[in-house]
């Protein structure tokens, strides 16, 4: 680790900054020094502080405390037209064009020189581009080249990168380096965030690193550098592995749920898996690598534009999520607002599912459905001192209670998407006994988490998927957190810093 | 000019179905004409400005249930200020008319912006606010208007040096409309504060990040609405002579012309033309519905029908355009 020299002539300085929402610490003590002619990658793992540190930057949000200076004027702003006044341009992950204006108006919008605009759209490879075409018409690819161009065409003195490439093909991928690399030989400043060492490796000059909301680390990228980061975006944290499971011998047999070649959108591109009865299966990867648009497939949310699913060996197509659960499959979502009924009671919210099961022409019997649901209370330990309304519940016990009705009706395959982000560790214990206690009984469970850690806990193996596709399948006995984040990097892989 | 057609095919339909209207009118009341004309446009005109004011408002993502309120405010405000003014001052009571409502409009947008409630609950707690104000000032329908101002809007156009007969059946309330909207709105629209008020309806998110100042161009949408309320009020003193406390029906009618004129609920999407011309194939239809003596209560039934029906027509076909 070569600590870069602090430029005394930073173009963008940015010093202690800190911020808190209610009691949730998001950036304790986060810097970041760009100095002019150079591009800075931003890296963390999930949940280091980045997305945070980004809109402080931009004037999304203001920070609890330090300051951001860039020329040495005091930037830190009320909003994104501010940061654009004192010389800072954002591309954000997500696009931010007007999708009911045309590229024209959009352009009039924020007042985007236009001749110079053309001049990039042509130069990142949209030689054809109408003016008059609608927003919501144009391709996701499309848009964040046009988000791109408009943000070169104001001409930044520190222009920022937020997962600029995600959704782009390898030929625009390649334009897009070239061109910010060009902006850094002409003297502009570019904070550059991506989750792809490649990419870091062919362009940057130098990597902050933060961790839990404190910068750790501000290297020189050089060739074998990408081992360091990948310890500072940890921490200690490797060492701290808690518990190991016992971990099982190998499943045989046929599996539940068999998925050959699946794509959709612009982020799944090739994802194969089995997962077998009893079996749990964790999903690692970094935010926005496909496993979202997995889970939705496998849901019945979206339809797959290739690749097939077989479910105990019959191939199937979910055109509903109705379809996803009459064969077996439920989706326990991220987002608990999305599962529950939140004003509803505890009671009501495990039953729901059930009703398609013992309504019989449509009377609900009521001994049945209290006895199933009293035993799902029991077994996860809901504090049924809330039981009124869902909404008044603490999150783990949302999150169990979108467990319980899934094991209330007799789960099949259980589709968990992160289901402990958020909540506190004696509850993420008892959910990993949990998903542990139906894979006993014959369930098979697909487990995305966004914590490293998790995998060797709660599962027996693990898939990692990097760019829409599986890059590595880990044992959990073999998956430290180390080899868990190369591999989400997609170092594992021969794309690593060439040396 | 496919291009230009296909994005304004909505509007292009409506002013089909209302010419269809026209005609069907002329073919059930052989002698509607003139004077036909000039009552369709003078009992149109207020619902054609509180429509106005709601698309403004519901383009750019918003919904304004106090606009029929404002318009009571206005109406008795412009009926108090000229009973038995003289025609010059009849003048600044239109001014003053005109800024009661950007006022009232300023503040629902202020509200909703400042205390961050949503847009319904503002805005219906305003009607009701405004409803008392408008009791206030005037308890019973009563006041005046100056003679100058009711000519405006009532009669046929007449143009000195051609012979009436060529002109006389073009309603002066369809030009008094046209000639406000034109004046108001075209500006609006053609400055960066048309693009801005599209852009919040469309996607706040994004237009805060284009660094569109979304609260003072949502105070904006409202104040707009204020004056096209205002407006509208001024238009009921102008065809009645009096101020009307009480709220006309015209809250409910102006979201169903808003929706009926192709103007999408989420905003950011449709025109001012669109409702208009919506506003006048609603009036049309109901004028048919009488000549045929329908009794009005199944009228009310058949207005509903075709409404859905136009609606997911359109629905429809956009649907087909998007898979073609």
């Amino acid at each position: 680790m070569t600590p870069a020299p602090a430029s005394p002539a930073a173009l963008l300085d940015a010093r202690g900054v800190a911020k808190r929402f209610g009691a949730v610490v998001a950036l304790r003590d986060a810097s970041l020094l760009v100095a002019p002619g150079q591009i800075v990658a931003l890296m963390g793992a999930n949940g280091a502080g980045k997305s945070t540190f980004v809109k402080i930057l931009t004037g999304v949000l203001r920070p609890d405390a330090g300051h951001v200076r860039i020329r040495g004027q005091d930037s830190t702003v009320a909003s994104p037209a501010g940061a654009r006044r004192s010389g800072l341009v954002p591309v954000y992950q997500e696009p931010s064009l007007i999708p009911d204006l045309s590229v024209a108006d959009n352009l009039r919008l924020g007042d985007t020189p236009v001749d110079r605009f053309r001049h990039w759209v042509a130069e990142l490879g949209l030689p054809d581009l109408r003016q008059d075409a609608m927003i919501r018409a144009l391709p996701l690819a499309s848009l964040r080249i046009l988000d791109l161009a408009r943000a070169l065409a104001v001409e930044p003195d520190v222009l920022l990168l937020d997962e600029m490439t995600a959704a782009l093909p390898t030929d625009l991928v390649d334009r897009v380096l070239a061109t910010v690399r060009a902006q850094a030989d002409a003297g502009r400043s570019v904070i550059y965030i991506s989750h792809r060492f490649t990419e870091i490796a062919a362009i940057c000059d130098r990597a902050t690193v933060l961790r839990d909301g404190l910068t750790v680390g501000d290297v020189a990228i050089e060739p074998g550098i990408e081992e360091a980061i990948v310890e500072m975006m940890l921490g200690s944290a490797t060492t701290a592995v808690a518990t190991t499971r016992a971990v099982r011998p190998g499943f045989t047999g046929r599996p539940r749920l068999s998925v050959r070649g699946l794509a959709t959108g612009t982020r799944l591109t090739n994802v194969s898996l089995d997962l077998r009865q009893g079996e749990v299966l964790g999903v690692v990867a970094l935010e926005g690598q496909g496993q979202d648009e997995l889970f939705e497939v496998l849901a019945g949310n979206r339809r797959a534009t290739a690749g097939t699913v077989e479910v105990d060996g019959r191939p199937v197509t979910f055109a509903h999520p109705a379809d996803a659960i009459s064969a077996g499959l439920t989706l326990v979502p991220g987002d608990r607002a999305h599962a529950l009924l939140m004003q509803r009671s505890v009671r009501e919210n495990i039953a729901l599912p059930l009703v398609s099961r013992l309504a019989t022409w449509g009377v609900i019997p009521a001994r049945d459905e209290n006895r199933r649901v009293s035993a799902a209370i029991e077994r996860l330990q809901i504090d049924t001192r809330a039981q009124g309304e869902v909404r008044r519940l603490s999150g783990g016990n949302q999150q169990k209670v979108t467990i319980a009705r899934w094991i209330a009706k007799g789960v099949q395959t259980l589709l968990l998407f992160d289901p402990t982000r958020g909540i506190d560790i004696r509850t993420k214990r008892q959910i990993y006994a949990l998903v542990r206690d139906l894979a006993d009984q014959g369930a098979a469970v697909l487990f995305y988490t966004s914590e490293l850690a998790e995998v060797r806990l709660a599962c027996d193996r693990a898939i990692v998927i990097f760019n829409g596709r599986v890059v590595d399948v880990i044992d959990a006995a073999e998956a430290d957190e180390q080899r868990l984040m190369r591999a989400a990097y997609g170092l594992t892989e021969k794309t690593g810093v060439p040396a | 000019m496919m291009r230009l057609l296909q994005l304004n095919a909505w509007t292009a339909g409506l002013a089909a179905l209302l010419v269809l209207l026209l005609l069907a009118t002329k073919l059930i009341q052989p002698d509607f004409g003139g004077s036909g004309l000039d009552s369709l446009a003078r009992s149109a005109l207020p619902f054609a400005l509180a429509t106005v004011g709601m698309a403004v408002v519901v383009i750019a993502g918003g919904i304004d249930l106090s606009v029929a309120a404002m318009m009571a405010v206005a109406s008795v405000t412009a009926a108090v200020l000229m009973d038995g003014a003289s025609d010059g001052q009849a003048v600044f009571a239109v001014i003053a008319v005109l800024l009661v409502g950007l006022a009232m409009g300023t503040l629902n947008g202020a509200l909703i912006v400042v205390t961050r409630v949503p847009d319904i609950v503002v805005t219906l707690a305003m009607l009701f606010v405004w409803q008392g104000v408008a009791l206030l000032i005037l308890n019973a329908p009563g006041g005046g208007a100056a003679p100058w101002l009711r000519a405006l809007a009532v009669g046929g156009v007449t143009i000195p040096g051609l012979p009436p007969a060529l002109t006389d059946w073009l309603p002066r309330g369809v030009v008094f409309l046209a000639v406000v909207v034109a004046l108001v709105w075209l500006p609006v629209r053609r400055s960066k504060l048309g693009l801005m008020l599209y852009a919040i309806g469309s996607d706040p998110q994004a237009a805060f990040r284009s660094g569109v100042p979304v609260g003072l161009v949502r105070v904006a949408a409202y104040a707009l609405c204020g004056l096209f309320a205002a407006l509208g009020g001024l238009t009921v003193t102008m065809a009645t002579g009096i101020g009307e406390p009480i709220p006309g029906p015209y809250l409910l009618a102006s979201v169903a012309a808003v929706v009926l004129g192709g103007v999408v609920l989420g905003g950011g999407r449709g025109t001012i033309l669109g409702p208009i011309l919506a506003v006048f194939i609603l009036r049309i239809v109901r004028l048919d519905l009488t000549l045929l003596s329908v009794d009005p209560n199944v009228a009310a039934i058949v207005e509903g029908l075709i409404m859905v029906a136009v609606v997911m027509f359109g629905a429809v076909l956009a649907t087909r355009g998007r898979k073609a």
